[in-house]
């Protein structure tokens, strides 16, 4: 404070500077409102004064500041999903799913035979055309949640229930995306439809019992049948190996009944052949031999010559001579 | 002091056109009024636009198609069911000024289309019978589980149809765009969205799904039964047949065994006179061995065949009696 100092201020800001300041915060506040990143999974739609002019590729991009351009930026690269009649936790996206009291509705749909069943579905889509989806219908997401639902029920309507439970998952799968991809052009979504998939498929809960006593039967049947194989099979096999055991003793008799012939045989022919040398001494011998081993051992036999008569004497003295033997 | 005199002008100029100037987006149309007074053509397109500001207003319309989800209401068909059937639609405003000039505002047009649809989605479904609701594919013929439904009366069979869900859709459809035109609302699709019995008919339809399963069960457990008492049947065939069969084999080879012993045996003892008679020669002494050893009483005489070998080694009729 010692000396005064006259700060000199070059002329062209003399009394301007409030301007200049402002325009500086403007040209700064334009730079940063015209700068934006498209991210790798999506593209940007480009408005100017609310006219579309150009869809951009991801990137670092430029546009005109002061809501002259303006751009939307959509995940065009992501699969979105839809869930109905279930929800899995966590998801983001409001159209993911619905209300948790409108679920049960949701699901519970009449099939062609005048059943009911409860169907859980989703639908994975992509955006593919970001102009569509910004300006032909409003809530495009939304809107795909209604024909999802009246797609689904005019496919289940068309079939039975078992049809809907069991054997007709793909069909039914396939047909839906097919009248759902129809039904997205027609309405010009700006939406593709990647696919249908049937999630859980039920008989409602009151009917379930009666659906399981069905799949029990259908086991017990199988057991019944099995068991009865188990019976057969038991006891079958057993019995051909108790008759292939009966053939094979009777094989064992036959070879043997032959053979103790074909012995036999040989025995007599070596007997005879000798026997034919010496007709009349071999009698004699073969004769005398065995009537020493069989007269001794003959006991009470009476055996008569033709021209006895008489028998009774003999008799009794061959009782004597026999209880004196015996003694 | 220039720059500040010479920014006046352009800020004036800025705030001209800010007042007079418009942006139309790609979602809308506008229709710009004087005191009230439509004025010239609607604007379709989107882009920046002037008018004369204070006088001239901006009327926004939505361009796209918007949704109208109707209410849940239970309705009877044909054949005197009740269903609780919910229904929407999607619409457009497709002639601006007709629509600006008979109902303004949306609210307006979707009171409107409750009342269109409703009595049309209403008057449909009175005139088809349930079933043509619920389906649509004329002649499909539902897949069946072969092993579940044979011969369980109506289960696996869908009820025939004329008409179809489709086509009913397409009646409400035609009737009420019709009748919507003249609102400058173009209508793009009605569409049942959900369709379901109200509570009484649910509870018999689910009496008579349980009756058809229990039918189902019923029919398996026999099923098991006859097949199980099918196999036992043949299990005791194939015994009897195994058994039976082991039996005629075994007795088959004991005949012939027995057969080609004896051809043996009268092959050998057969080839000559001479041969024979050694043969009951040397058999009759081997016998008495047997027979005169145990302890049996008996009388015979030296005539029998057996005997005669006891008076006389010499017989010639011993060949002859064994030849009897």
């Amino acid at each position: 404070m010692s000396q005064p100092t006259e700060i000199r201020i070059p002329d062209f800001f003399r009394g301007g500077i409030i301007i200049w300041v402002v325009l500086i915060i403007a040209v700064l506040a334009g730079l940063l409102t015209s700068v934006y990143t498209v991210p790798a999974e999506s593209q940007g739609v480009v408005l100017q004064f609310g006219e579309y002019s150009k869809t951009v590729e991801p990137g670092l991009r430029f546009k005109l500041p002061f809501g002259i351009e303006q751009v939307y930026v959509l995940p065009v690269r992501r699969q979105l999903k839809q869930e109905y009649g279930f929800s899995t936790p966590g998801g983001t996206n409001p159209n993911q799913f619905s209300d948790r009291r409108a679920r049960d509705i949701e699901k519970s749909m009449m099939t062609g035979d005048l059943n009911a069943a409860v169907v859980e579905w989703i639908v994975q889509y992509r955006i593919n055309d970001p102009r569509l989806y910004l300006f032909k219908v409003l809530d495009p997401e939304g809107t795909l949640r209604y024909i999802s639902e009246s797609v689904m029920r005019t496919v289940v309507g068309d079939r039975t229930v078992d049809e809907v439970i069991t054997i007709g998952r793909q069909e039914i799968e396939e047909e839906a995306r097919d009248r759902l991809e129809n039904l997205v052009k027609k309405y010009e979504l700006g939406i593709s439809i990647d696919q249908i998939q049937l999630q859980n498929v039920n008989p409602p809960p009151p009917v379930q019992a009666s659906f399981n006593e069905v799949n029990q039967a259908q086991q017990e049947r199988e057991r019944m049948i099995n068991e009865a194989n188990g019976e057969y099979n038991k006891e079958i096999p057993r019995s051909r190996g108790v008759a292939d055991q009966k053939i094979q003793a009777a094989e064992g008799y036959a070879l043997k009944r032959v053979n103790e012939a074909l012995g036999d045989v040989a025995r007599f022919n070596y007997r005879f052949e000798e026997f034919l040398k010496a007709p009349e001494v071999t009698r004699t011998r073969l004769y005398l031999e065995s009537m020493k081993e069989v007269i001794p051992q003959m006991g009470r036999k009476i055996i008569l010559d033709e021209d006895a008569s008489q028998v009774l004497p003999l008799l009794q003295l061959q009782a004597d001579s026999k209880g004196g033997l015996s003694q | 002091m220039k720059i500040q005199l010479a920014l006046i002008p352009v800020i004036l100029i800025l705030w001209a056109v800010y007042v007079c100037a418009y942006v139309v987006e790609e979602t809308d149309q506008v229709i710009i009024t004087e005191f009230g007074k439509p004025i010239g053509k609607p604007v379709t397109e989107a882009g920046l636009y002037f008018k004369t500001p204070f006088i001239q207003e901006i009327n926004r319309i939505e361009k796209r198609f918007l949704p109208w989800d109707g209410p849940s209401n239970e309705m009877s068909t044909k054949d005197k069911t009740y269903l609780i059937i919910d229904t929407f639609a999607r619409w457009r405003i497709s002639d601006p000024m007709q629509y600006f000039l008979r109902l303004r505002d949306e609210r307006s047009a979707l009171s409107r289309l409750d009342d269109i649809l409703g009595s049309e989605t209403r008057n449909a479904v009175a005139k088809h019978e349930l079933i043509e609701i619920v389906r649509t594919t004329k002649d499909r013929k539902a897949k069946t589980d072969e092993s579940l439904v044979q011969g369980v009366g109506k289960v696996g069979m869908l009820y025939p149809i004329k008409v179809g869900r489709e086509k009913v859709e397409q009646e409400i459809f035609q009737k009420a765009a019709l009748k919507l035109q003249d609102f400058g609302i173009e209508l793009l699709d009605v569409r049942f969205k959900r369709i379901n019995y109200n509570e009484t008919v649910r509870r018999r339809i689910y009496e008579r799904m349980v009756s058809e399963r229990n039918q189902i069960a019923d029919r398996f457990r026999s099923e098991g039964e006859g097949e199980s008492a099918k196999i036992m049947g043949k299990k005791e065939k194939d015994l009897q047949q195994i058994e039976s069969e082991a039996y005629k084999t075994v007795q088959q080879i004991y005949g012939e065994a027995d057969a080609n012993a004896s051809a043996i045996y009268a092959k050998s003892y057969n080839q000559s006179p001479e041969a024979v008679e050694f043969y009951s020669f040397l058999k009759t002494l081997e016998t008495y061995q047997d027979v005169l050893n145990s302890d049996i009483s008996l009388f015979m005489t030296t005539k029998s065949p057996l005997f005669r070998l006891l008076k006389s080694v010499q017989s010639e009729n011993i060949s002859q009696g064994n030849l009897e």
